[in-house]
């Protein structure tokens, strides 16, 4: 058994390429790269529990270049992984199948994600000058 | 012609008896998600240079501290079911996927009890 040549279904690279499977594979990639952030968000809690000096360390480390450059990406990644969870709400009530629909809503994801990052940490050096 | 009774029909479930709860637990989840991780990303960011002793008064005020817990339970939650998914899809050894499914259940049950007991710890210090 198992030998015998079977139909199969057609795998992803049959498909001629559309950008919104990008957009797809961006909603799985982010909800992993989140999944870190969840650990992140974990540390950031236990260092306020454990006290000031634990807590001063771990801000030291996020304020580095290297941690805002990463908390740059989580906040890309979560502004994205929202509007496009958002999308995907409207896609299970029924709404938005349609293909143009689906790649203008890609697109409004993506512009969103991007200009919600941006405002807010233009917002957060604006208010604290950091 | 349909050879399955009509309430197995209206059910929708095959074999397995649970054909859509983890994609509604899911939709719940997510709905929930949303305006809490809003506020968190708000909250963060404004306490993006707050020592410990600004920090720990913010997560003091009930509101800040009820909602973290909220989004605690949520997130990790939220975190659990969408690792399961990623890892049903790629994972196709059946040892290693068994071992998977359990650690991530694990570590994420972990993940949200110490965050919820650091959480309560500030509240109540």
């Amino acid at each position: 058994m198992g030998t015998r040549s079977r139909p199969l279904s057609p795998h992803l690279m049959i498909y001629r390429f559309e950008w919104t499977m990008l957009l797809s594979i961006t909603h799985r990639i982010t909800g992993v790269g989140l999944a870190v952030g969840g650990v992140l968000l974990f540390w950031w809690l236990m260092a306020l529990a454990i006290g000031p000096a634990y807590f001063s360390i771990v801000q030291a480390i996020l304020a580095h270049w290297i941690g805002r450059l990463m908390l740059l990406g989580w906040t890309w990644a979560m502004f994205y992984h929202l509007c496009n969870g958002i999308r995907h709400l409207c896609w299970d009530a029924g709404w938005g199948f349609e293909i143009n629909t689906a790649r203008n809503t890609g697109l409004l994801v993506l512009v969103s994600s991007i200009l919600l990052t941006l405002i807010s940490w233009m917002a957060v050096y604006a208010m604290r000058g950091a | 012609m349909s050879l399955r009774s009509p309430l197995a029909r209206a059910r929708g479930l095959g074999a397995a008896h649970n054909g859509t709860h983890h994609w509604w637990i899911q939709r719940l989840n997510s709905v929930a998600l949303a305006p809490l991780m809003l506020w968190l990303a708000y909250s963060l960011m404004s306490l993006a240079t707050a020592d410990h002793a600004t920090a720990s008064a913010w997560l003091r005020g009930p509101i800040n501290a009820i909602l973290m817990l909220a989004l605690v339970a949520t997130l990790y939650h939220h975190m659990q079911l969408g690792l399961q998914v990623v890892i049903e899809d790629y994972v196709h050894s059946h040892a290693r996927k068994f071992v998977a499914q359990i650690l991530v259940k694990y570590g994420t049950a972990l993940l949200a009890i110490g965050a919820a007991f650091a959480v309560l710890k500030v509240a109540f210090s």
